[in-house]
């Protein structure tokens, strides 16, 4: 069923890829996002997630906002003398979260300027992981923590849960 | 009216561009640098891509547009991850100011399970 939702939209994206958005189009999207689907059905397998619209539209409008206001902090630092930075690489631990939680976190970390994923590792006893962040400037480690966590961390597993 | 919003974003888009590449040059470490060029570029081609849909007005040119926007935001930070992870793995030096380093901490303070 989640499989059949994918595959239309591929044979959308198809569509709209192509000159002109007619039926053979999305017939050819079709038959290719088969094959492709086919391919990653190992993949596709893990867990079954139902995305609650309303989450993720605001888990994207907070994305933008946060894109906008941050690349002109980015754009302060790029004219700024240089001596305004304090970059450092900050341990974000993170909650329990599965595979696509994560990369979807890590993503739009890393899209959001002042911040880049490095690395993530993860506590042989406990299981949890660490997300390790470099950020352009920082005056308390503690203020990164807390604003990854009850920002980017908290909205992304409303919308994907 | 059209002209004036089209003029607007591409003009926007470019200024991001620059300071991408301005970041590039000025920034002291690779990782800095990284961040300069991979967030301004992305949403410097953003307004780029917007000028064009706006120009045209279309609906075929809005839709690619978006879908250039997409793939550009799903594949960006897989990249600058991928070259920040490397980079890191290697031992790049980060600039001498930077302040913090808990990955560093972390990995001397076990460093049985180092990398994989």
């Amino acid at each position: 069923m989640r499989l059949l939702v994918w595959n239309i939209v591929l044979a959308v994206l198809w569509a709209a890829t192509m000159e002109n958005f007619s039926a053979a189009s999305l017939a050819v999207g079709y038959a290719i996002g088969f094959v492709v689907l086919l391919l990653m059905r190992s993949v596709l397998q893990e867990g079954k997630y139902f995305r609650d619209a309303w989450e993720l539209i605001g888990l994207v409008l907070y994305f933008v906002v946060e894109l906008v206001l941050a690349n002109f902090k980015m754009a302060y630092y790029t004219v700024m003398p240089l001596n305004r930075m304090r970059p450092g690489v900050i341990a974000v631990p993170l909650e329990p979260m599965n595979e696509t939680e994560l990369t979807v976190l890590s993503n739009l970390i890393t899209l959001t300027p002042g911040t880049l994923s490095v690395d993530i590792e993860e506590c042989e006893r406990t299981g949890r992981r660490t997300l390790y962040v470099h950020v352009m400037s920082y005056t308390d480690p503690e203020v990164i923590r807390y604003d990854i966590k009850s920002g980017f961390e908290r909205r992304v597993l409303k919308a994907l849960r | 009216m059209n002209d004036a919003i089209v003029a607007a974003l591409l003009i926007v888009g470019a200024i991001f561009g620059l300071l991408g590449a301005v970041g590039v040059v000025r920034m002291p470490d690779l990782f800095t640098r990284l961040q300069a060029s991979t967030k301004a570029g992305t949403l410097g081609v953003l307004f780029l891509v917007a000028s064009a849909a706006v120009h045209f007005g279309e609906m075929g040119v809005s839709v690619r547009a978006l879908l250039v926007v997409a793939f550009l935001f799903l594949t960006a930070p897989v990249a600058a991850h991928v070259i920040c992870r490397a980079a890191y793995s290697v031992r790049t030096p980060l600039w001498e100011r930077t302040g913090i380093d808990e990955l560093r901490e972390a990995r001397s303070r076990s460093p049985g399970d180092e990398g994989d």
